[in-house]
């Protein structure tokens, strides 16, 4: 199965997961809960190295190659922050870094949390995927030559 | 009218203060978000609007709109008088002595800004030092920081209290000679403190020191007496109260004024110019390059007007009881915690809730239609000082009511529930 499809099944699991839920409220408190199902990074890792500063909100992020693929581990100080990390994770985790590159994330848009993402938000998810995107686009290049 | 007269606008039948016929000027707070109705209590963000205003900015673009100072023709004059009564009345508002001492900014911001660059550049060298508090927001750090930085002075802070006030033992140790300018906010946009700052001010004086005040979160909530409090330079947003955005007044002594050099040249700020020389305008305007937020600083007056048909001292004793009626009721809830507890207080209440990170809670009070800020508040030393990466502020004005506030408080029931 292409790695595009992989990325796809796992956003569209998401999707109909959180289509169980009639309003905001039960979503948000699906949400919080993956959060909290979240392990969090190991304590080496909480570092500024690891931080993606935003305003209003912490993210660390530690992405890792293995084997040609990117894993991730995340976590961030705020719940909500913390559950969309989680997300993100499900879905690119284990991932080549040029899929990765071109993963299409509009599943938060399609599970109503798409503005979370926005840099005007300042809660370092935006930026966070930004690195993300940065860090997989600079091992794809690696792997091409 | 005499450009310079200032004007003071009497209040005439005092009708008394009814927050339900208030409101209903204010057409924004009419809408709804997510299918809810909005809980505005962001006001220490910014102010909504009265339709006096909206509509005496709508007016100014349909019959008036003209470039100000330079015209010879009809409706520039009606601009210009239109712009200069705004000043006038403005004045009137916090008792200038004169309107050429009440310049036009683009906000707070900038007011600071032009003293810091230009009084402060001359004023402060090598070694002095410039005096400001913990509980400073950052528009009051940063113009000073930058200036201590290009003459090698020092910045020191005056140390506040966990209740969130000034220590004021300390502040009167640190005043010495060396201290050139002191830069304190009249109240706390974080912790809602109002400060003593007629008496600092005079401590301050006694040592011949200068003191510029923040006032951005103090016009839109209570009376200022600009000449009353001596201070040396008041600063403060229109869009803060109830006016448009962009436009903001840097008030001065006259003796300080007349010896600022200017911070931005161009048209309007000249008196004569050639490539050899220019000469400088008087003041106001020595202050005011380029064409001004016309329809801004008619908006301007337009809020203050509204403000002075309102009444300052019933708004002051309306706000007060919607604050004492909030914090009541926010510390019944376990696990709150107040930020800010000063005796004397207006219009903020920061606070967090059990672990609950603010962007958390935030996001929760938003989704219910209540609209609060969340973070460090422009006042990142003040959260370290605390010891929280931010709270949750809830900040009222003229027009919220209880009912307001008993929706903030089921949010936030809600808030530690979903969180627990």
């Amino acid at each position: 199965m292409s790695h595009q499809a992989t990325i796809q099944d796992r956003a569209r699991e998401i999707v109909e997961e959180f289509a169980l839920f009639d309003d905001w409220m039960g979503k948000y408190e699906y949400l919080i809960d993956l959060g909290k199902l979240v392990p969090p990074i190991e304590v080496e890792y909480k570092t500024d190295d690891y931080k993606i500063k935003g305003c209003q909100s912490q993210v660390w992020i530690r992405p890792e190659m293995q084997g040609g693929l990117l894993y991730y581990k995340g976590d961030s100080d705020a719940v909500i922050t913390k559950g969309l990390v989680a997300l993100l994770i499900r879905v690119l985790n284990g991932q080549p870094p040029a899929a990765v590159v071109e993963a299409d994330l509009s599943f938060l848009d399609e599970i109503g949390m798409k503005e979370h993402l926005s840099p005007t938000r300042r809660n370092g998810l935006a930026s966070m995927m930004k690195q993300l995107k940065l860090y997989a686009l600079a091992h794809a290049h690696a792997a091409q030559n | 009218m005499a450009e310079a007269e200032v004007q003071t606008i009497q209040r005439v039948g005092a009708e008394p203060f009814d927050v339900y016929s208030i409101r209903e000027r204010f057409p924004a707070l009419k809408r709804e978000v997510y299918g809810r109705a909005l809980v505005y209590l962001d006001n220490a963000a910014t102010s909504q609007k009265p339709q006096d205003v909206i509509e005496r900015v709508t007016r100014y673009y349909t019959e008036e709109n003209s470039n100000v100072h330079r015209g010879v023709h009809y409706l520039s004059q009606l601009a210009t008088d239109a712009y200069e009564a705004a000043r006038a009345r403005i004045a009137g508002f916090i008792d200038a002595e004169s309107a050429k001492q009440t310049i036009f900014t683009r906000g707070t911001t900038e007011a600071i800004n032009i003293v810091a660059s230009t009084f402060g550049r001359e004023r402060v060298g090598r070694g002095d030092q410039v005096l400001i508090s913990e509980m400073e927001h950052h528009s009051n750090i940063v113009p000073w920081q930058m200036l201590c930085e290009s003459v090698d002075a020092e910045l020191k802070v005056i140390p506040i209290s966990d209740e969130g006030e000034i220590v004021y033992d300390d502040f009167e140790r640190m005043l010495s000679g060396r201290v050139k300018i002191l830069a304190i906010p009249h109240v706390s946009n974080t912790l809602g403190t109002i400060n003593p700052i007629k008496e600092m001010i005079r401590d301050a004086h006694a040592f011949g020191i200068p003191v510029l005040i923040d006032g951005a979160q103090a016009v839109p909530h209570m009376q200022v007496d600009v000449q009353d409090i001596d201070c040396d330079f008041y600063c403060f947003s229109s869009h803060k109260m109830f006016g448009p955005t962009g436009m903001g007044i840097l008030y001065g002594k006259a003796d300080h004024l007349e010896n600022m050099p200017p911070h931005q040249g161009g048209g309007d700020m000249i008196e004569t110019v050639t490539f050899r020389e220019t000469t400088y305008n008087d003041l106001p305007h020595r202050f005011e390059a380029g064409t001004p937020n016309i329809a801004g600083g008619i908006g301007f007056g337009a809020a203050v007007d509204f403000m002075v048909a309102t009444g300052l001292q019933a708004i002051a004793a309306h706000e007060h009881e919607i604050l004492e009626y909030a914090t009541a009721r926010l510390q019944e809830i376990d696990g709150v915690r107040i930020y800010g507890t000063a005796p004397d207080k207006a219009s903020v209440i920061s606070f967090l809730v059990d672990d609950v990170h603010p962007y958390d809670a935030g996001t929760i009070l938003d989704r219910l239609g209540i609209a609060v800020r969340t973070g460090h508040h422009c006042t990142q030393p003040l959260m370290q000082r605390l010891g929280v990466p931010g709270t949750v502020r809830a900040s009222f004005a003229l027009y919220n009511t209880r009912e307001d506030v008993d929706a903030l408080i089921e949010g936030v029931k809600k808030v530690k529930e979903m969180f627990a």
